[in-house]
């Protein structure tokens, strides 16, 4: 059965530089990738290899320190580059040059998947385990755990986000052959929310949700708040839809393929187009020739705008981003009176800019625009959170470092990127997500 | 500008750690951030920023106010010209009048409110915070126009430093800052601050309107004629005596406080504060749906006992200091209720609240300033019934589950 979800608050910010739905031509062969251990939540990281050693497609990079099981491994053939460490020997990333003759997938051969523990088993060895998050505390799931639901995110609903739709038709014998595999773990349902008209909507094993509306509607927490709630003590798998398409290949074509298409997007981009390449490709062969070549800064956002992580050309694609965002930097550019600005080239939810009232697209660029202050205005984090939380009492929860008030706000149900519009929309320029995901993992120490 | 981006870059390093000017350097850094928007980029979280900041909402606010302010000063003179039992008002000598009389209590509640958040800024280290700058032009325009120097500026010191400062500055204060100077005034200085004498300027300013005042001059407000009325009907005159009609109450050519007599320029700046989006219709709304509620039970109860329920409930809101505290006091976002449905009952109350004060209890003819500071107390505990609604809400989930 299907089922329509409307939502009404949120903002789908307009900014220039989406990249036309066109299937990508071309391969882009990696110099280097590189995996780096804090876009797995979760894990604390134990090293695998070392510099110099080789390793192929599937090998692992590193592991969990408490379950060794969940291992991150290598998307391509090559050899061990560096192992860098930041302060007290944190591991910062791991980087592997590809061989000459470069291949982002390979055969994967396993024994016939039949019952749970199996399924569980293959994720783990395939590294595709480390792909999964859920709630609470957004963080790779235990093995072992069983899922109350599982929910696949079947859209990108962020700013210039990729476009699910052109990389998954086509795909329906996969997908429905990884719903297959994720059934056997899970005691609940598998819920895939959509736009309505997606190709996901007869995927045999799940329940399909139509959510219409602006951004965060392609949040896991937003549509799981929305179609059926976390409680505490409950735990819900969440994965995106391409993280689905990969498991399928694995199970239907003994393949473990970790080849991506990126959507390069952003002002800064001299065409916004789409390409493949393998994951975690490094920034500067990916953006080769792409970002408009001119004297201003320029910010290179691994992911989009809201969310993604500031980088450089030494920089490399992040877990779970399909997408780059080159954008002004906008440290060279001194604004006179800024705050008067009559301009109608500034982006502002707020009416009193014209540029509100037009229909045109944006080019932003990094600054905050304003001085941190204490929380001033009051109502409009609700504007920007379609989901049954109250987003100013939870942070201040948060910031008082109250576990009870936190449970019962619900900070089970959110994740930091849920807050990121009322980031953007803050006045006072408070770091929202910084203060949920340093809420997040204060909760998860102390209570485990 | 390049010029002036270039000069302050020069004369930067004397306000960092070690230069000459170090104990300055929050001034600078305001003054700096005023002229040339931060280049600051976000280092955490969100890529880009809404262009909107405290500085633009802040004086979004000190813009709505403008009308009320100018023609607070036309309104001095006017009342000033009438008191001299002229008969015809020069426009531009008026406002001059005004001017001159506003000025001086502007510049001191600037000087001493932001001195003090300067020297706070400094000390802890801080940016220097907006807030002020919609206060310091609110405490001007809700004193009489002849309070005395001295206890404005008495009065703004302690407010800005035990109401605001002490609770950590703008956004963590309790109550209003510019109401609770007005409550110092109010009860430090009553002679000061109400009655027949306080509300109409009677002497010339730089050769401007002199004069002898006219044989019975009276300048007590509307609101203060009514509660000293006697009898089953009420009579209000204006400074020469002749009656006030609802029409002049709404235009405000009334004796009162600076600010507060027009309730045309007070809805001229409401339509600027929700244009924009600044302030929250909801309180607003609310409040004026209360006072109306309160006024309209008041008004058919009406007995000579409590002579101001004999007002009909469109004057009671025109009337005194009402709508301007639905308009700017009842919105500060800071000590008003933060939850949507709080904002209801937070504004609703503080409606009722005004008009019960002003109408049942003679001494205080007004009531709307005793409202807000009464709701400003009471706004947490109402949004804590909402936040608990939402706990119960969540609770409830999870104990369907367990069952």
């Amino acid at each position: 059965m299907v089922k329509n979800v409307r939502l009404k608050k949120g903002l789908d910010i307009r900014i220039r530089g989406e990249a036309p739905a066109i299937l990508p031509q071309k391969f882009i062969t990696p110099e280097s990738i590189a995996l780096i251990p804090d876009d797995y939540t979760g894990i604390t990281p134990k090293v695998d290899v070392k510099e110099g050693d080789k390793v192929k497609i599937g090998d692992p990079l590193f592991h969990d320190k408490k379950f060794p099981d969940i291992k991150v491994v290598s998307p391509v053939n090559g050899t061990v580059s560096a192992v860098v460490r930041g302060e007290r020997r944190k591991l910062e990333r791991i980087v592997v040059t590809p061989e000459k003759e470069f291949s982002a997938s390979a055969k994967f051969d396993f024994e016939k998947v039949s019952d749970p523990t199996r399924a569980q088993q293959l994720l783990l060895d395939s590294g595709m385990w480390a792909w999964l998050r859920q709630r609470p505390y957004n963080v790779i799931p235990e093995p072992g755990v069983t899922p109350r639901d599982i929910f696949v995110t079947g859209f990108d609903s962020a700013p210039l986000a990729p476009d699910y739709e052109m990389l998954l038709k086509g795909h329906k014998d996969e997908l429905e052959a990884a719903v297959k595999l994720l059934s056997m773990l899970t005691s609940g349902s598998i819920y895939i929310g959509i736009r309505s008209g997606s190709c996901l909507t007869e995927i045999e094993g799940t329940e399909t949700v139509i959510f219409e509306g602006p951004h965060p509607a392609g949040n896991p927490s937003v549509q799981i708040c929305n179609v059926k709630p976390v409680n505490k003590g409950d735990i819900v798998w969440t994965l995106d839809a391409l993280t689905l398409l990969r498991i399928g290949k694995l199970v239907k074509n003994n393949i473990l393929d970790m080849t991506t298409t990126v959507a390069l997007t952003g002002c800064e981009v001299t065409e916004p187009h789409y390409v493949s390449t393998a994951v975690g490709c490094d920034m500067s062969t990916l953006t080769k020739g792409d970002i408009n070549d001119d004297i201003i800064h320029h910010r290179i956002i691994s992911g989009n705008v809201l969310t993604g992580h500031p980088t450089s050309l030494e920089g490399y694609l992040r877990y779970p981003y399909n997408q780059i965002t080159v954008i002004a930097e906008g440290d060279d550019y001194a604004e006179f009176m800024g705050w008067a600005s009559l301009s109608p080239q500034k982006m502002s939810i707020s009416r009193s800019f014209p540029g509100h009232f037009t229909k045109k697209l944006f080019c932003p660029d990094a600054r905050i625009l304003g001085g941190r202050r204490a929380m001033i205005m009051s109502g409009l984090y609700e504007k920007m959170l379609p989901m049954d939380i109250l987003p100013e009492f939870l942070i201040k929860a948060i910031l008082a470092k109250d576990i009870d008030k936190m449970e019962q706000l619900g900070i089970y149900e959110v994740a930091p990127e849920d807050f990121a519009l009322c980031e953007y929309v803050d006045p006072s320029k408070l770091e929202l997500q910084k203060i949920v995901r340093d809420g997040l993992e204060y909760m998860r120490k102390e209570l485990n | 500008m390049n010029s002036l981006r270039k000069y302050l870059d020069r004369i930067k390093p004397n306000f960092e750690p070690g230069g000459k000017l170090h104990a300055f350097q929050s001034v600078f850094d305001g003054f700096e951030t005023f002229l040339f928007t931060p280049t600051t980029t976000s280092t955490s979280g969100v890529n880009i920023h809404d262009s909107l900041d405290s500085k633009r909402v802040m004086i979004i606010v000190v813009l709505a106010l403008i009308p009320c302010l100018l023609f607070g000063m036309y309104n001095a003179g006017y009342q000033h010209w009438l008191a001299i039992g002229a008969t015809h008002f020069p426009f531009w000598e008026l406002l001059a009048y005004g001017f001159l009389a506003l000025l001086p209590r502007l510049i001191v509640s600037y000087v001493v409110g932001l001195g003090i958040e300067f020297m706070v800024a400094q000390w802890r280290k801080e940016e220097i915070q907006e807030g002020f700058l919609v206060s310091g032009i609110l405490i001007p325009l809700i004193c009489p126009i002849d309070i005395p120097l001295w206890m404005l500026a008495v009065a703004t010191a302690i407010s800005v430093v035990f109401v605001k400062e002490v609770f950590g500055g703008t956004g963590y204060n309790i109550f209003n800052v510019a109401l609770v100077t007005r409550a110092i005034l109010f009860f430090g200085y009553p002679s000061k601050m109400s009655g027949d004498s306080a509300f109409v300027p009677t002497h010339s300013i730089c050769g401007l309107g002199e004069g002898t005042l006219v044989d019975g001059f009276s300048g007590a407000t509307p609101l203060g004629q009514v509660a000293t009325n006697i009898g089953d009907t009420i009579s209000i005159t204006d400074v020469a005596g002749n009656a006030i009609s609802l029409w002049d109450m709404f235009l405000g050519l009334i004796p009162g406080c600076v600010g507060e007599t027009s309730t045309l320029c007070i809805l001229i700046g409401a339509f600027i504060l929700l244009a924009t989006g600044i302030a929250s219709w909801r309180i607003m709304l609310s409040v004026f749906a209360g006072g109306l509620v309160m006024a309209t039970i008041a008004h058919a109860l009406a007995t000579p006992t409590y002579p101001v329920s004999m007002l009909t409930p469109l004057e009671q809101l025109c009337l005194g200091g009402f709508a301007f505290a639905a308009v700017y006091m009842a919105t500060d976002p800071v000590t008003a209720s933060r939850t949507n449905p709080g904002k209801y009952i937070y504004g609703f109350l503080i409606g009722v609240i005004a008009i019960l004060i002003r109408t049942y209890n003679n001494g205080y003819p007004e009531g709307a300033m005793l409202a807000v500071l009464l709701m400003n107390s009471f706004a947490p505990l109402i949004d804590y019934t909402v936040v608990q609604n939402n706990i119960r809400r969540r609770l409830r989930r999870l104990n369907a589950k367990a069952e």
